[in-house]
């Protein structure tokens, strides 16, 4: 049974910071992920990592530029945290190889970003994701002495013991189809997001609340899971996304008249407000019937106005994506896009260190909220969150780990889960397919858990996810076999998917106002008074969530109207 | 934008092999329907969903990121997501579309294979972190042209995905062969000017009898890469940085050899094999030079047998080459440095001006392409 001081599950950016951290300090550590960690999403982040690394800014103006893109729902000290260490870690990731692109004179080229009153974005082209999580794993590579490594490694439970302490995991070895105990003083849950509950979305298929509904089920609440980032520019043809860079670097948005419509709604940011407000406005102009497109569907993004040699240089990757995924030449016309499922702002709730309310568990990235993003997450914050609470939960969990001895697993979990599996893999083929429950809970959330929401929408959504959580227990699959068995896997995935969809709608309903990306038409206003908080759901003994509340924290910014 | 097409059906023959059955692989077919510009990917996961849940294929992203999803369409490596299944179409015989799983891998499911044990191994081999100067760290960022960082930003797009090593020549003839893409990763560091290593990073795999030498300029590499890193392109400019920047002698005697068609060029303005041989072991009145003359006698032998070398040309010919050999001679060699293509830097400063519908697409794999072709 391997056993390591900390243990951290999922290897993106917020994992391997973790791993990184921990190691640091002399602990014994093991990271594990389903995939190969440069497979991870953080792979996706495009467009840049936010630090006040300018002499002309100020960690406090990235601060307030935070707090007022949450809406005013972000925890300031968690925010403060944030912002004030974004450039020691920037610098970090510079002096260990991450190739980010100079200025004329040498030092870090900043570009402008949604919601930032300064340009703070520092950026390798438009694969600024790709290159940190490629750099971190060459760091991962060589310090394999002191990092394991479990790549292809699947977990099916948390672990914990009779006083409630998070103990270790199981997991299964995907190519083996061995399940094992994996003992451990702490465990990082760094798994990412729930973007698969959504279709489209922007995330990857391995983005499917694996951490978020692990937690949830060993009683940990998550916080603030009715807040669903939209964003801005996603292809209409198949949801992918095109960075937020493009605006950086001076993209407009075009209705169907060619008018440039944010001057209507956020006239002093334009199309670099925050993305909500952004989001927001596109689907304003496509309900009232000035979209573009087949059915006037879509709003059109136009690069063409960005110098050709710095769109080639900045933001190649989107050159490839108009040109691989949509036919379009970005250089020389504006592309279909539209708001399209980005991003989950809720998830396991923890503190400033990562920590989460049961003891030994931590969780940092996607899968956590601290919360710094609150309503709404600012572009080119994410990469930050990753790496700051997966720095802060490394260190915290290493060095907690220096205090105790190794806990003790039996393997009645893991008899448990080897049940569960077989279970599956044994079901008659007279239920549903997976596929098919994995697509209408896509479809149904994305109607009505979206830009604009309502209850008559969500309560029916609430009935659809209820069915589908009962079809998925008689759900077949038709892989029987052990090596590589993605099939009883993506059962599992489905599992964690409604568990995950369920809280969503819940926190969304109870929501009974307007704040960041949550939009009611039934109640469209901010209502500070009665709102001013965050929604947590628990698991309840009969396996639903139940509602609580926590204050929000507010250092030095109290809520105002929020204009762009 | 094109009216998209409506959906169609497309046959997928798939390349499956189930280890734990102890049969051979075999051939599956599956009959799929989607619009043409969706990717083999989308048509795999529709056979996957639909019919058939045990087909093994690793996949995340769809969008040519994550390089999960390297397989072989019709016999050609590259990604699933990013191949569209009406372009399959056009290259597939008898209308099936062939899928299969990567080579130079040992395939441990369907169209999975490991990647640990080839393509991970060799991307250790290269010492694949950076080595900066430790003790001297800066407080802040390195300051580094602004250049360099956009050169090596081609290299940095690799995305792991086994493309070029599943269809790499040399590795098929040596499978001990660094190969294309742990060979680009290396470029990664060689073009950084963070690196303090650079001349011991070349002369490792410049020593290397597997090294950078091991590439034989079959192009493979660079029409597999979904990314535009042109890994061919990045050898051959760890060679140049290699001999060029570093004078590191190789175990090939590569660097010698380069000098002598260079001098040869420059001298007669005609390339004189009879030279070439000689002046690459430093000269006719060279001890290694004589050694290799004796041993290549065979060769020689032949070669006079069959009129390629007559010794009227090999003693005799005019060693004078044009004007106007000299003056490209000239021209290069007078620049400050070395003009290299690259992905990220194209186009010229006219581009500057926003949109120009005249002008020709640019194509940044062509670019990195022409400059070593």
């Amino acid at each position: 049974m391997p056993s390591h001081d900390v243990l951290i599950i999922g290897a993106g950016l917020a994992g391997q910071r973790a791993a990184l951290a921990a190691a640091e300090t002399g602990v014994t550590v093991a990271i594990m992920s389903k995939v190969h960690p440069v497979r991870s999403h953080s792979v996706a982040a495009a467009g840049g990592i936010n630090a006040a690394v300018s002499v002309d800014d100020d960690w406090r103006s990235h601060a307030y530029d935070t707090v007022k893109g949450s809406d005013f729902l972000g925890d300031q000290d968690a925010i403060e945290v944030m912002c004030s260490e974004a450039p020691k870690e920037v610098m970090h990731l510079e002096h260990i190889g991450v190739t980010f692109h100079r200025n004329e004179t040498g030092h870090l080229d900043l570009r402008a970003f949604g919601g930032a009153s300064v340009k703070r974005t520092a950026y390798v082209a438009d694969i600024t994701g790709q290159a940190i999580l490629h750099v971190l794993y060459e760091q991962l590579m060589k310090h394999h002495e002191t990092v394991d490594r479990y790549e292809e490694w699947f977990t099916t439970s948390l672990i914990l013991d009779a006083e409630g302490t998070c103990t270790g995991c199981v997991a299964r070895h995907i190519r083996t189809g061995r399940m094992e105990v994996f003992t451990a003083k702490n465990v990082i849950l760094a798994s990412g997001g729930a973007g698969q509950v959504w279709k489209p979305t922007t995330n990857a298929l391995i983005c499917t609340a694996d951490g978020i509904a692990q937690a949830y089920r060993v009683g940990v609440p998550l916080m603030d899971m009715e807040m669903i980032q939209y964003h801005p520019t996603t292809l209409v043809e198949n949801g992918f996304l095109i960075t937020e860079g493009a605006r950086g670097e001076g993209a407009h948005l075009l209705n169907k008249d060619g008018e440039r419509f944010m001057e209507k709604y956020a006239p002093n940011k334009m199309e670099l407000a925050s993305r909500d407000v952004v989001s927001r406005a596109e689907q304003t102009e496509i309900n009232e019937g000035r979209g573009v497109g087949l059915n006037g569907e879509g709003i059109y993004l136009d690069i063409t106005v960005v110098p050709k040699k710095r769109t080639l240089e900045a933001l190649r990757e989107i050159v490839n994506i108009g040109k691989d995924f949509a036919g379009v030449d970005i250089t020389r016309e504006p592309i279909l896009i539209r708001p399209g499922q980005h991003y989950i702002m809720g998830g396991v709730k923890t503190d400033i260190d990562g920590a989460t309310p049961v003891k030994g568990l931590y969780a940092a990235g996607e899968v956590a909220c601290v919360s710094v993003h609150g309503g709404n997450r600012l572009g080119a914050n994410s990469l930050l969150d990753t790496l700051i609470f997966g720095r802060r939960s490394g260190e915290h969990a290493a060095e907690r780990s220096k205090h105790m001895a190794m806990p003790v697993n039996d393997d009645a979990i893991l008899k448990r889960d080897e049940a569960m599996i077989s279970e599956i893999i044994n079901r008659p083929k007279t239920g549903r397919r997976i596929s098919e429950i994995k697509d209408e809970l896509g479809t149904i959330m994305n109607q009505k858990l979206a830009v604009y929401r309502d209850e008559a929408g969500m309560l029916e959504a609430q009935e659809v996810v209820k069915r589908l959580k009962e079809e998925s227990r008689s759900a077949y699959i038709d892989d029987r076999g052990t090596v590589f068995n993605q099939d009883v896997l993506g059962a599992i995935e489905l599992g964690y998917m409604l568990d995950a969809a369920e809280c969503c709608v819940l926190a969304a309903l109870e929501r009974k106002e307007s704040r960041g990306a949550q939009f009611r038409t039934d109640y469209p206003e901010r209502n500070d008074e009665e709102w001013q908080k965050h929604i947590n759901t628990t698991i309840t003994a009969d396996d639903e969530p139940a509602i609580t509340y926590s204050p929000v924290t507010i250092t030095q910014w109290q809520p105002e109207e929020r204009k762009y | 934008m094109e009216p998209k097409k409506p959906p169609q059906d497309f046959t997928l023959r798939v390349r499956r092999y189930d280890p734990e059955s102890g049969e051979a692989p075999y051939w599956d077919e599956h009959t799929i329907q989607l619009e043409p510009h969706r990717s083999v990917l989308e048509g795999l996961l529709q056979a996957k969903g639909r019919f058939d849940g045990s087909i093994g294929v690793r996949c995340s992203c769809k969008a040519a990121i994550c390089g999960s999803c390297g397989v072989r369409v019709n016999g050609q490596p590259g990604l699933a997501c990013h191949t569209h299944l009406g372009d399959a179409l056009k290259t597939a015989k008898n209308g099936v579309i062939d899928v299969e799983p990567m080579g130079n891998m040992p395939v441990i499911k369907d169209l999975i294979v490991d990647m640990d044990a080839v393509h991970w191994k060799k991307i250790q081999r290269v010492t694949p972190w950076l080595l900066a100067d430790d003790e001297n760290m800066p407080e802040r960022e390195h300051i580094v042209p602004k250049e360099a960082m956009v050169d090596v930003t081609q290299t940095m797009a690799c995305i792991q995905c086994g493309a070029c090593v599943s269809d790499c020549l040399s590795m098929e003839v040596d499978p001990l062969f660094i190969g294309p893409a742990a060979l680009a990763k290396s470029y990664r560091f060689v073009g950084d000017p963070r690196d303090t290593q650079q001349a011991e990073r070349l002369k490792d795999i410049a020593e290397d009898p597997h090294g950078m030498y091991s590439c034989t300029h079959c192009f493979k590499c660079i029409e597999a890469c979904p990314k535009g890193v042109a890994p061919m392109s990045q050898i051959m400019r760890l060679r140049r940085r290699a001999t060029g920047d570093h004078h590191i002698k190789d175990r090939n005697n590569g660097f010698n050899h380069e000098k002598a068609f260079v001098k040869n060029i420059n001298k007669n303005g005609l390339l004189h094999e009879n030279d070439l041989l000689a002046d690459s072991f430093g000269g006719k009145l060279n001890p290694a030079s004589g050694l290799f003359l004796a041993k290549s006698l065979p060769v020689i032998t032949r070669a006079l047998l069959r009129g390629k070398a007559t010794l009227k040309v090999a003693l005799l010919h005019p060693h004078k080459a044009p004007a106007d050999v000299k003056r490209i001679f000239d021209t290069i060699e007078n620049r400050d440095k070395r003009n290299e293509f690259n992905l990220y830097i194209s186009g010229t400063d006219e581009d500057n001006a926003p949109n120009q519908p005249e002008e020709a697409p640019q194509n940044g794999a062509h670019a990195g392409q022409e400059a070593t072709a």
